[in-house]
């Protein structure tokens, strides 16, 4: 649609929803700065393990790896979620919603394993520096996750609910980038713990 | 168009996994040293990102809104202050420690 034929009340629309954009854009490049840091501050803090274990002794390539393949995939079945929004197709959307929420909870089910198998072994955050810092940076990226499954299952009930009107579309879209975002934090997390921890 | 965004999807998939099946492969296979394993960690995980913006995020320099492009520039350049100056003073702190 060009915007000459757009009525008053669309154009408005698509100036909210470009706004809206905009804003939850601002707010992602301030959750970028606050990974950052962390990354950062972990990167500081590797050597300092008190004695304890290192990530050598504690970290699983396997799960890694699962965990990477879990969340690329998911990535993408959102894609294919918002391509169908495009089309208008709603239960193709709630369909592929639902594959990515499934996935997104394997994920975090792995983490939580992960977390729990370490804080068995006496290995939990209050072990050393080293370990409080992995746990504050990947427990970070763990509560970004869970809290977009909850938004996916809301947003999932919208859909149904609702049908695929313009507002609905629009929150999908910001959905969209915040999961889009939440995969190149995990990008940077098996790149500067896993990997350089088990090398 | 819808085909478009497809492929655009799935471009970005593959990209993405062979970008991860290097560092991953290297890592498990210890196929290399670790100077440079650790490299290509690191060169991999930049053009993974890149990637994700590019075929994920639909960063452009002709769609996306000069606003968006501005913020994620400024953004770089507080994390490259904020990080490289963390680093510059626990790493000088650490050695006036150790001598």
């Amino acid at each position: 649609m060009s915007v000459v034929h757009m009525s008053e009340h669309e154009r408005e629309e698509a100036e909210t929803r470009e706004q809206r954009a905009l804003g939850f854009w601002l707010y992602l490049m301030g959750d970028a700065v606050i990974f950052a840091l962390l990354f950062a501050t972990y990167a500081i803090m590797i050597p300092g393990t008190a004695g304890g274990p290192t990530g050598k002794d504690l970290f699983d390539l396997n799960n890694a790896a699962l965990e990477t393949v879990l969340l690329l995939v998911s990535s993408t079945t959102f894609g294919f979620a918002s391509l169908s929004v495009r089309t208008g197709n709603r239960s193709a959307v709630i369909g592929w919603l639902a594959v990515t929420f499934l996935l997104g909870a394997g994920f975090v089910f792995l983490e939580v394993r992960e977390f729990a198998g370490m804080i068995a072994k006496g290995a939990g955050p209050d072990r050393s520096g080293f370990l409080s810092a992995f746990f504050t940076l990947v427990g970070t990226h763990g509560v970004h996750v869970t809290m977009g499954l909850l938004w996916i299952l809301i947003l999932s009930a919208q859909v149904a609910l609702k049908g695929l009107t313009a507002p609905v579309a629009s929150r999908l879209y910001r959905l969209g980038l915040f999961w889009h975002f939440l995969d190149i934090a995990w990008v940077g997390i098996f790149s500067i713990v896993y990997l350089p921890g088990l090398l | 168009m819808e085909q478009h965004g497809l492929r655009n999807y799935l471009i970005g998939f593959v990209l993405a996994v062979v970008l991860s099946v290097i560092p991953f492969w290297l890592v498990a296979t210890h196929a290399l040293p670790p100077q440079r394993t650790l490299l290509i960690i690191g060169i991999a995980a930049v053009l993974q990102v890149l990637v994700h913006l590019r075929f994920f995020l639909h960063l452009n320099f002709t769609t996306t809104p000069k606003e968006n492009l501005l913020a994620l520039v400024f953004t770089a350049l507080l994390i490259f202050i904020m990080v490289g100056g963390s680093f510059w003073i626990m790493f000088d702190l650490h050695q006036r420690m150790m001598t």
